[in-house]
């Protein structure tokens, strides 16, 4: 097997006495989509604020292509790489939808320092920001401001923010969280997309049995900040200790 | 090509549009439409107002900086032009050399500021510049020998800027005079420099700004350096400001702690961006001239408003010239309370 693009080596953090992630080694390859799962409060979105680096580690190390970047800024993480969507809608809530996403790909333009021409002059970036739009079905809106938006629209913007970077790694924190049964769909077939792609490695928080069964290539399941299984989703699932301790109860088909 | 010149960024309101409009001709034009010592003067103090607001609002309004220091760039940049001409002579080399120190001067030093504070978190950017800003007061007001301390510096700008200087008869009854010329050089200083700005604001730079200002933590996780990007709004930001108290020198030829350093004008400039709309440059047009204005004719106004109102009980001691700081204060409470988005928020809503 290749070398793994990203990797944890015993990734812990202590929140005071509290270990929330408690030494977690996992290597993730190229095309893979590994779905993460287990109980709330297992320590997922907290395993992502390590990897992505809003929060640091209190111990081990983040690899990616081989490096540590442990060290590194959360910006410095996202421009070599890592790209991150939030559990918690976490928009620019006074800026339209589009500008919203043309500021996402001005970032991966390398335009933000660029103090003198007009950043409405730049044709290439608002084209690729329609485009992003038009894709996540979100073009009608283009010009309404963020904090109007429905809960679910902003829902599908947050997974248009991350497919705008559209880094190496993705990382999806619930993406269809308190979406209605007509909108996750979109946001579930542009995961789908991606992953056929086979170019890119996607990070899948998701509670939904069904959404695990058809995506993942690989279930790692967090119980207490400790990695509790890893492997082919079949075998994951019908493991006794994720049968027994979360399956039956957290992942009930939806 | 207006739209070229004002950088895509239209006023987006025929009420707005009219208002600018109608400010730029009365400075453009204020030694012809209202000749008169007072008021040409107060018509630079608008003008280098709106340069030194329009600066404040790209630190508050799109970087969503807090600053307390803004009064000090502005002085760095009077104080330069004065020592310059004070110590060099009355030549155009020494407003350049000065103005151009100053604004240096003044980069640096937000660098400085920036770099150790800005990191850390942005409310802890304005204690320090609070805290810096007092202490460059009380050095200028030390350094007597160098800055003249509380007296300040009086100095000779070039003799083409001087009221002696005749280069014409009379235009229109206004005597074409250097005093006539150095109006200009503040009003198309003044110009350049908002235009310039407003040029940055709706630049990829400016955006980002704006990003940052809504939601910083998104902002570095989508890629950009917020740290960088802040610290460079306040290094610009500082030497615009050093550059509009270069023109205020040049124009008063005079500089001293109460007209370039004190807190009140720091004071005043918050008043203005936020009467006129945070984040909007044009409200810096809009709020240094209502305040400006204000300061000016409000005590005039209710001195007439008093004598007409005589003999009814309490109203002429409430309209009485000495309260006007009073209704001053009632005006801007009423402002943000009615235009939380400032005139230009208000207006551009409809
Ligand atoms: N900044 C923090 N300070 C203190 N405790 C924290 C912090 N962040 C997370 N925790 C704790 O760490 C544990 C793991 O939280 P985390 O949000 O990672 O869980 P999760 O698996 O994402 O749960 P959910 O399914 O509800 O999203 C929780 O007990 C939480 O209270
Ligand atoms: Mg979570």
């Amino acid at each position: 097997m290749t070398s793994p693009i990203l990797a944890t080596e015993g990734l812990t953090v202590r929140f005071g006495g509290h270990v929330a992630v408690d030494a977690v080694s996992c290597a993730f390859h190229t095309g893979e989509l590994t779905a993460i799962v287990g109980p709330n409060g297992a320590g997922k979105t907290t395993y992502f604020n390590l990897i992505s680096g809003q929060i640091p580690a209190s111990a081990g190390r983040v690899l990616l292509r081989g490096r540590d970047i442990s060290g590194q800024s959360v910006s410095q993480r996202t421009r070599a790489g890592i790209g991150r969507a939030f559990q918690l809608t976490n928009l620019f809530p006074n800026l339209s939808v589009f500008e919203n996403v043309r500021l996402v790909v001005q970032s991966k333009a390398g335009q933000g320092m660029n103090l003198w021409s007009m950043a409405s002059r730049h044709a290439e970036l608002t084209e690729a920001a329609e485009a992003i739009l038009t894709r996540v079905r979100l073009i009608g809106n283009r010009d309404q401001t963020v904090s109007e938006l429905s809960h679910g629209n902003q829902r599908k913007l947050e997974v248009a923010l991350l497919i705008a970077l559209d880094p190496a790694v993705y990382m999806f924190d619930e993406p269809t969280a308190g979406m209605s049964v007509d909108e996750a769909p979109v946001v579930l077939d542009l995961i789908a997309e991606l992953k056929e792609q086979r170019d890119r490695t996607i990070l899948l928080v998701e509670h939904k049995m069904d959404v695990i069964r058809t995506l993942a290539d690989r279930i790692i399941v967090l119980h207490n900040g400790a990695l509790a299984a890893d492997g082919d989703p079949a075998t994951v699932m019908a493991s006794d200790v994720v049968q027994e301790a979360y399956m039956g109860r957290e992942l009930e088909d939806v | 090509m207006i739209k070229a010149v004002l950088s895509g960024d239209m006023p987006r309101s025929s009420v707005l549009a009219l208002v600018l409009g109608l400010i730029l001709v009365c400075l453009a034009l204020a030694p012809f439409l209202f000749p008169g010592v007072r008021t040409v003067d107060t018509a630079a103090r608008i003008c280098v107002f709106i340069v030194l607001v329009a600066s404040y609002d790209l630190l508050l309004g799109y970087g969503g900086i807090v600053s307390f220091a803004h009064t000090m760039f502005f002085g760095i940049g009077a104080y330069g032009v004065a020592l310059a001409l004070t110590h060099m002579g009355r030549g155009f080399d020494a407003i350049l050399v000065g103005a151009a120190a100053g604004a240096l001067l003044a980069a640096v030093l937000a660098f400085v500021i920036g770099l150790f504070s800005l990191r850390v978190r942005a409310i802890f950017f304005a204690m320090i510049t609070l805290a810096v800003a007092s202490a460059v007061a009380v050095l200028v007001s030390q350094l007597s020998g160098l800055t003249g301390g509380e007296d300040g510096l009086t100095f000779k700008t070039p003799r083409a800027l001087g009221p002696a200087f005749k280069f014409g008869d009379e235009l229109f009854g206004v005597k074409l005079n250097g005093k006539l010329l150095s109006y200009y050089v503040v009003f198309i200083g003044s110009l350049v420099l908002f235009l310039l700005m407003l040029r940055v604001v709706n630049s990829p730079f400016g955006r980002v700004l704006q990003a940052i200002r809504e939601n910083d933590f998104r902002a570095e996780a989508i890629g950009y350096r917020v740290v960088y990007y802040r610290v460079a709004a306040t290094c610009l930001s500082a030497a615009v400001a050093a550059l509009a108290g270069s023109l205020y020198a040049i124009w008063l030829r005079y500089v001293g702690p109460d007209t370039t350093l004190s807190m009140e004008i720091m004071i005043d400039i918050l008043l203005m961006v936020v009467i006129g709309g945070m984040g909007t440059m044009y409200g810096a047009v809009i709020g240094a001239t209502l305040l400006v204005l204000a300061q000016n004719y409000l005590q005039n106004l209710m001195g007439v408003a008093g004598s007409l109102v005589e003999g009814v009980p309490v109203l002429p001691q409430l309209l009485d010239a000495d309260r006007w700081l009073l209704w001053l204060g009632v005006l801007f409470i009423l402002s943000v309370y009615f235009f939380p988005t400032g005139v230009v928020g208000r207006l551009r809503r409809g």
